[in-house]
């Protein structure tokens, strides 16, 4: 707090910069922060002496919020978090639920997540890269990636009606199961999307400028981003192979084949390959899932939780009560604790849930990997230059709404 | 009416031509480069204000001068509003040296198709240029804005730098030439004489200096967005913003006449000779320099909206250690050729 005392606009003068140390404060606002955060650097000339991270700019309670509401209801409230992929933590958020309800699901829904899952996941990562490539000024890359996941999220109006904050799937399955149209959009996407992805690649990854920007641009040893309790991509870019679909496979991963990249350096490029990687993988395990799609149901009997359809709420007695008690949100749930983590697009993204048996959680906590990513932000941006801390907050992929929660 | 009227009345159209013309150009730069931008990036660009858009300069020109024009409380004021209109000046007087195309005969008059035939004209540009900056740096230093002062410190070390380049670049042309006057320096390069298939890397030199010159990206260090919001002119707005907008635009128009004037011979073009009339010949060859002009705007736009922009250190390593060094050689090789030939 000591620095933000002694900042006063009113003095910002010039002098500062002429001696040795200058503050700036990069943030909340800056176009560079992709959302509202603040650093405030302490630099001489370009290069950062140090970097003090603040919080909670958009901080919006979701924890507090999420033991007054009903588990149904809670699912919204994840869409807020990593808002480029919402599905996972929708999904991450039900399975948690199935975990603790002790709800186990069949092989058509597992795939359906995954391929949903998935698709969020390339969502997620192509944001990330593109915009990697704005903040080294390379506008045109995102531009055509924009419209991939433009694309993506169609396929996502298909499946649940909405696009960026999806609410999709329920608690024992999907609310309807895939129609023809997604899966032709779907095959669509498979097909056309690799040649533009690798157009894409192509502006940037053997891009001399590019490469001389992102080498070396905030790196972290493995061994600090395992302390600081790094995972998901960024910790993959550092050399450690941990991927929560690998180690504690969730919704059928075990069936499908696709390798986990790794990287070396732990820097800005190391991190911006292996999300281009992971990309691909994620096509191969969407393709698998398609080819494999199992029959089956699109949901599982859990009356209390999975909404029943709308002909049998009219015609018999248990549906309509059930209807009612979901509804009303009073569908009580065993009383336990439960940890249930899914590889988000940015890391292992986890929910502590706590119940004592009510109708609303006792304590839910997120494990947000932003909010981990964001406190090694000040070690890896110490001794960089201006350009270099930026890219190394892009590539981190810190998200406000996740960091905030 | 005795000569002198005759000659001043001439000059001061054309005075006025070329800046109208400048400022026209500039002005549409602003929306052939959102088409090329779109037309890169698969989007459709202005269209909304008059057929195809084209009526959106004016638009943009009218919301300019309708915002509010603020000036930071602690500023220096006077040092504020005099940045960018040094910025504006110094891109709009370099126009008048450019041999905008070959004497024309009119009306029993010769006209030279250039405001100012100065013997050292390209002192003459290399030093406007050089003035140029002192718009930004004083933009950037009076707004009292640390990310305005950090787009000014950018802009002003990084211009010295490939002034240099430019310079020693230009040099080998003129040991070539024999002249520093722009109109000799044209019209040795008759017909398809050009200077480019002598000093290729001359050339290649001069256009990425020029790219530097103009804070185009990849060189667009003193406004990148993504790092100090706006740079230098993160602080201004209304017509201030639009002065130095405008002065990019004309500053890389200008670049692009000087590059097709040094290196693409200007007004020049092959088989100039067949066309007998002086006068046709005269206006195929402005026309033939404008479309050199924009095919090089083009290009420039092309690099601008496909290449990442450097980092500061990695812009000083490339115009010290290796365009300097390069420029020399090249000058060194070019002057052994001539002593060779002698």
């Amino acid at each position: 707090m000591s620095n933000l005392q002694a900042y006063n606009p009113n003095h910002m003068s010039l002098e500062t910069i002429d001696g040795e140390i200058a503050t700036l404060n990069l943030g909340p606002t800056h176009p560079a922060t992709h959302g509202i955060f603040q650093n405030i650097l302490k630099v001489d000339g370009e290069r950062i002496l140090s970097a003090e991270p603040t919080v909670g700019y958009i901080h919006r309670a979701f924890e507090k919020l999420a033991e007054r509401r009903n588990y149904n209801q809670i699912t919204t409230i994840t869409d807020r978090l990593n808002y480029c992929s919402s599905p996972i933590n929708n999904m991450g958020w039900e399975m948690t639920v199935e975990k603790l309800a002790g709800i186990t699901t069949n092989k058509k829904i597992d795939y359906m997540r995954v391929i949903i899952m998935e698709l969020a996941r390339i969502a997620d990562h192509l944001v990330c890269n593109a915009v990697i490539g704005v903040d080294t000024g390379a506008l045109t890359g995102f531009t055509y990636m924009f419209q991939e996941r433009e694309y993506i999220y169609e396929l996502f109006e298909e499946v649940c009606g909405a696009r960026l904050t999806t609410n999709i799937g329920r608690v024992g399955g999907f609310e309807r199961d895939f129609n023809s149209i997604f899966y032709s959009k779907l095959k669509a996407f498979l097909k056309g999307f690799p040649a533009r992805f690798e157009e894409f690649n192509s502006l940037l990854e053997r891009n001399r400028i590019f490469m001389d920007r992102v080498i070396g641009a905030g790196p972290i040893a493995p061994d600090r981003a395992l302390s600081y309790g790094f995972s998901g991509p960024n910790l993959r870019a550092a050399g450690v192979d941990y991927d929560v679909r690998v180690m504690n496979p969730y919704s059928s991963y075990q069936d499908f084949q696709f390798d986990v990249p790794i990287g070396k350096d732990g820097d800005t490029y190391d991190r911006f390959l292996v999300r281009q990687e992971e990309i691909r993988q994620s096509l191969r395990i969407i393709q698998q899932a398609l080819d494999g799609m199992p029959e089956g149901n699109h949901y599982v009997d859990v009356p209390g939780f999975y909404l029943p359809q709308k002909e049998e709420v009219y015609r018999s007695m248990e549906a309509l009560i059930y209807h009612f008690k979901i509804v009303m949100g009073e569908t009580p749930i065993p009383a336990g604790e439960v940890y249930h983590s899914v590889e988000g697009g940015n890391g292992e993204l986890g929910f502590y849930l706590v119940s004592d048996g009510g109708r609303t959680p006792y304590r839910l906590h997120f494990r947000r990997p932003c909010f981990i990513y964001y406190q090694a932000y000040p070690e890896m941006a110490k001794g960089a230059l201006i350009s270099d801390a930026i890219l190394t907050m892009s590539s981190m992929n810190v998200i406000a709404g996740e960091l905030d929660a | 009416m005795n000569v002198d009227t005759t000659y001043l009345i001439i000059k001061s159209l054309m005075v006025l031509t070329i800046f109208g013309i400048t400022l026209l150009i500039a002005t549409y730069l602003t929306y052939f480069e959102r088409k090329v931008a779109a037309f890169l990036q698969d989007r459709l660009g202005p269209d909304r204000a008059g057929p195809f858009g084209i009526l959106q300069p004016l638009a943009d020109a009218g919301k300019m001068f309708f915002k509010e024009d603020f000036i930071p409380q602690n500023s220096a004021k006077s040092l504020f509003i005099l940045g960018p209109g040094i910025a504006m000046f110094t891109a709009l007087l370099t126009g008048s040296i450019i041999p905008w195309g070959p004497q024309i005969t009119l009306f029993g008059e010769t006209f030279d198709f250039q405001i100012a035939d100065i013997n050292v004209g390209i002192l003459f540009i290399v030093g406007v240029v050089s003035i140029g900056v002192y718009g930004i740096m004083i933009g950037g230093w009076a707004s009292n804005n640390k990310y305005s002062l950090f787009g000014a410190i950018r802009a002003s070390s990084q211009m010295i730098s490939y002034e240099l380049a430019m310079g020693l670049s230009i040099i080998a042309i003129v040991m070539m030439s024999g002249s520093l006057s722009l109109k000799d320096i044209v019209a040795q390069q008759h017909g398809m004489n050009w200077n480019v298939f002598y000093q290729p890397l001359g050339f290649i030199i001069f256009l990425i200096s020029a790219l530097a010159e103009c804070n185009r990206a990849p060189f667009d260090l003193a406004e990148c967005e993504s790092e100090l919001i706006g740079g230098y002119h993160t602080e201004y707005s209304s017509m201030k913003l639009g002065f130095f907008l405008f002065a990019e635009y004309i500053n890389m128009f200008i670049s692009c006449a000087i590059i097709s004037s040094l290196y693409f011979g200007g007004y020049n073009y092959p088989f100039m000779d067949m066309v007998t009339d002086p006068t046709v010949q005269g206006l195929i060859g402005t026309a033939v320099l404008f479309g050199k002009i924009f095919f090089f705007i083009f290009l420039f736009m092309w690099i601008r909206w496909t290449l990442p922009r450097f980092r500061y250190d990695q812009l000083m390593h490339l115009g010290w250690k290796m365009l300097i060094p390069l420029a020399l050689a090249n000058m060194l090789a070019t002057g052994a050729v001539i002593l060779f030939n002698q």
